[in-house]
């Protein structure tokens, strides 16, 4: 009863290819929107926002940029921290060196210069598959490390490659504050999952997802490989270069080029295996738990144990749990959180029936 | 069916020509010297004991594998090789022998993507559903109904092809071959592993496809009985090489057939 | 030029050590078709284990037992609790879950034994001494030759005995190996104790050149390169691809790098490799498949 397409009936097409079909999408997002953008602000603190919001948002774009490679277009990236780091250098030199540029506007140059460099080493995927295409993203995520670290023209000569937000005033309006930094964070990222939503709705995400399941018959109907490919690069790119931005900007404020190096990669990878392969949902739910997960369990051991682990073990203990985790999601629960999102929306439809 | 075999008489004029083909893997002949041509608006069966390199010229014809030597004229142009893209791009359209549809995907989705080279819209008006690209995904949601309506799969439609029954994947993905609209079509064994009711059903799908497209249909089968009945134009193949070609009479009557192929096996 | 021929020899036999850990790879890919990125984790917590053991006074040759022996069981553990229950998925879905396994082993390694850096003595000197006009490490030719020997067991194991043709009817075909009967648990038990065996070995050498640490983890970074160039699937391939990563990394590094900046020597094999791919997208000595629709 609670969520069922009973009574709402379809009568174009067009109606059945919207995003959200049933009302209850509709309210449900409408709400959701709101209790973050107007409630949130004035339940939560600036811990909340600078040590969980924010990065929960940025990395959920991340997530949700690697999985449109990964999930949607089926190649395999090790490298997204390099398309992050990118999007977050080439932001701040096109903040810096053009005068008067929009700060908006130059997180979107930075996402566009993320997608070139992302179309560059998604080129070797014309040619091979599967393991080999790790090569081809690796070498993304050391070579943009490389060049960002030893060519200091990219971070304005600063010492070790250090770059530093400018102050975040868009129209006239300051957000630098941890209220600012998360409601700028949240509308980018709102902004950008509803294109998402388009995206694996629209003709470009079915051919993504044919050249996932099977590129000989994709071929063979007569799309590009080689074009998809490159667009699916381009794009995810796009998004993980914007997630870049807001990790240097909204997040930390301050990032070295070993900000984005391959452990971040491996944590986005994580987000979408826990979250969901070829979900938009998941990455939120994916991005949640790698965030809430060691927050958790630092209480556990300061509160619970006194803190009788030290960090360094606790960081050991983390790190097998995460582990654990992916091997436990890969064997018991493939298609990860989002998942568990859809079965339980399916019992809510036949409620208070079970089948 | 007397109607049909006429039908290669007074339509004469060939769509595809397969002139001296030759295959090998690693030094094994696949298909040694095979020419023969078909008639737009026939419905062709190559037929072949297992391994006599039907699927391999299937898989010529429509460029997934390129031949050694020989060439292919199709409408009118010959060329060596082809690419798989470039034969959809002219209107050649194939199921597979292992069904190879997109496991992942809904079948109103397997069914769309079929609708790939009627797209007209790029993938940024795509991606951000501007300009051109919300009436044409009305449009090839329409034109994807039509064929869904033709093969009878309106139920199944939402469903992930991976979850459906063998011979409904089968039709999906002539379903999806046929959303292509496509001048000519390829069939890789159809009807393997049905029953006589499902190959039934198969075969009106696919007469009624000829009938009402004017679609040309090369299909290989190894019900000979639904060869006999389907097909206007026979090529039996054995070891690679041709050893019959003509109406299904003829070809019922060919002492080489007969002996390699009909009087062996089946 | 002399100098140039030094470079070459040097990192040539740096290439050795690459090998080593690539042919862990190889064993595995060949026997269950996963690329386990577990490998460099592998070396590093048998590294660990065996230099926590001999600190505390453990002697040498029972330090070395006691370690295959902890091998030994993580290969049971992983077969028995990852491998066994994601058989039939897709190899994307078993390297990502190698990848949650490294985090395993690493965090497992450094919880138990710490996260210090621990040196190394395998009694082997790295005085340098000149041969031919070229200053040559003794420890490298040492490592070089302990490489060799392992290479011609391995291939002995895996050319003359049973289970060596069982591993080969299993790279070729899981399930038409499993209907001749031929026991895959324990085959895929076998390839990860050897692969365990052979990270120890690598782990050691690898360890008392650069001291064992987390850092051990990260060569199998290195070993993607390595098996890209040599093939996935041969052991010859995997010597071969180590010695032209080695050599070249080297050479880039000391003639290339200093007009560009020096440090290249993290991407440029990952370079070298995609050039090689571009030649042949199966590596020197892999095979091509034919795809069949």
């Amino acid at each position: 009863m609670l969520y069922r397409e009973s009574g709402q009936f379809v009568t174009s097409y067009r109606a059945d290819q919207r995003v959200f079909r049933l009302w209850q999408e509709r309210w449900g997002l409408a709400l959701l929107l709101a209790v973050a953008f107007v409630m949130v602000p004035f339940i939560a603190n600036d811990y909340w926002f600078s040590a969980i919001l924010i990065p929960f948002l940025v990395l959920s774009l991340a997530g949700l940029g690697l999985n449109l490679l990964t999930g949607y277009a089926g190649q395999l990236s090790l490298g997204s921290a390099a398309f992050m780091a990118v999007g977050a250098f080439a932001a701040y030199n096109f903040h810096l060196r053009i005068e008067g540029m929009p700060f908006l506007l130059s997180f979107v140059f930075g996402g566009l210069a993320a997608a070139g460099v992302g179309v560059i080493f998604g080129l070797p995927s014309l040619r091979i598959k599967g393991f080999y295409l790790l090569v081809s993203t690796l070498a993304a995520q050391f070579f943009v490390q490389w060049v960002l670290t030893n060519f200091s023209w990219f971070s304005n000569n600063s010492s070790s490659g250090v770059i530093t937000a400018p102050q975040l005033i868009i129209a006239g309006h300051d957000f630098s504050t941890p209220l600012g930094r998360y409601l700028l964070t949240l509308g980018i990222v709102a902004a950008l999952t509803v294109l998402a939503l388009s995206i694996v709705r629209s003709a470009l995400g079915r051919n993504w997802m044919a050249v996932r399941d099977m590129d000989t018959a994709a071929a063979v109907i007569g799309i590009s490989i080689a074009r998809t490919k490159l667009v699916a690069f381009a794009v995810s790119s796009f998004f993980l270069g914007i997630a870049g931005s807001l990790w240097a900007f909204t997040y930390l404020g301050t990032v070295e080029p070993h900000g984005f190096d391959l452990t971040r990669s491996f944590q986005i990878l994580f987000i979408i295996i826990i979250g969901g392969l070829g979900s938009v949902l998941g990455n939120f739910l994916g991005a949640a738990f790698i965030v809430l997960l060691p927050i958790l369990l630092s209480n556990i051991s300061n509160n619970l144990l006194a803190g009788a682990i030290d960090p360094g073990q606790l960081e050991n203990i983390q790190k097998i749990i995460f582990g654990a985790l992916i091997i436990f999601f890969l064997i018991k629960e493939p298609d990860g959180l989002a998942r568990i999102w859809q079965s339980l929306k399916r019992r809510a439809r036949v409620w208070p029936l079970r089948f | 069916m007397s109607t049909i075999s006429t039908s290669r008489r007074m339509n004469a004029t060939p769509l595809l020509q397969l002139e001296h083909i030759s295959l090998s893997f690693k030094g094994v002949k696949a298909i040694t010297d095979i020419s023969f041509s078909v008639n737009e608006g026939e419905i062709c069966a190559l037929i072949g004991p297992n391994g006599a390199g039907k699927s391999s010229l299937l898989n010529v014809i429509n460029g997934v594998y390129q031949p050694d030597q020989g060439t292919i004229c199709y409408a009118g142009a010959s060329r060596h090789r082809m690419r798989p893209h470039d034969a959809a791009v002219q209107g050649i359209a194939r199921t597979f022998q292992n069904i190879a549809l997109f496991k992942g995907m809904s079948v109103l989705d397997n069914v769309l993507t079929g609708r790939n080279l009627h797209q007209r819209s790029s993938w940024v008006e795509q991606a951000f559903n501007v300009g051109r690209a919300p009436d044409e995904a009305t449009e090839q949601r329409r034109k994807a109904e039509q064929v869904i309506e033709f093969l009878r799969i309106q139920p199944w439609r939402h469903q992930l092809v991976g979850n459906l029954p063998y011979g409904l994947q089968k039709r999906v993905e002539l379903a999806r071959a046929l959303a292509a609209e496509p001048r000519l079509l390829l069939l890789d064994e159809p009807m393997a592993g049905m029953n006589r009711q499902e190959k039934d059903d198969m075969s009106r799908f696919i007469l009624d496809t000829q009938r009402e497209f004017g679609t040309t249909i090369v299909l290989i089968e190894h019900d000979i009985g639904v060869v006999m009945n389907l097909s206007q134009h026979v090529v039996v193949l054995d070891y690679g090489k041709k050893i019959g070609d003509g109406t299904p009479e003829q070809v019922r009557v060919n002492p080489d057939v007969i002996a390699a192929y009909l009087g062996t096996t089946h | 030029m002399s100098f140039f021929f030094e470079v070459l020899l040097g990192g040539l036999l740096a290439g050795v050590m690459y090998s080593l850990i690539a042919i862990g790879f190889v064993l595995i890919y060949k026997a269950s078709g996963v690329f386990n990125f577990a490998q460099g984790s592998m070396v590093l917590f048998a590294a660990l284990t065996f230099v926590s053991l001999l600190e505390r006074s453990v002697p040498f040759w029972g330090a070395f037992v006691f370690t295959l022996l902890i091998m030994l069981v993580l290969a049971w553990a992983i077969e028995r609790f990852v491998l066994r229950q994601l058989v039939n998925r897709p190899p994307i879905t078993l390297f990502m879950a190698t990848l949650g396994l490294s985090y395993i082993i690493e965090g497992l390694a450094q919880a138990v034994w710490g996260a210090q850096v621990h040196g190394l003595d395998l009694g082997v000197s790295d005085e340098p001494f000149e041969l031919g006009g070229m200053l040559l490490s003794q420890f490298d030719l040492f490592a070089a030759a302990v490489a060799g020997t392992l290479v011609v067991l391995l291939s002995l194991l895996f050319n003359k005995t049973r289970t060596g043709i069982a591993l080969r009817a299993v790279a070729d075909d899981q399930l038409a190996a499993l209907a001749v009967g031929i026991r895959l648990h324990r085959l895929w038990l076998i390839v990860w104790a050897v692969a365990g065996v052979v990270g120890l070995v690598a782990g050691l050498l690898w360890g008392a050149r650069l001291g064992v640490q987390f850092s051990l983890s990260l060569i199998v970074l290195k070993a993607l390169p390595v098996l890209i160039i040599g093939g996935f699937t041969s052991i010859g391939g995997a010597i071969v691809g180590g010695l032209i990563i080695g050599a070249s990394e080297k050479l880039a590094e000391v003639f290339i790098g200093p007009i560009i900046g020096g440090g290249i020597e993290n991407w440029f094999p990952y370079v070298l490799a995609m050039l090689f791919l571009l030649v042949r997208p199966a590596g020197l000595f892999g095979e091509r498949a034919i795809e069949r629709v």
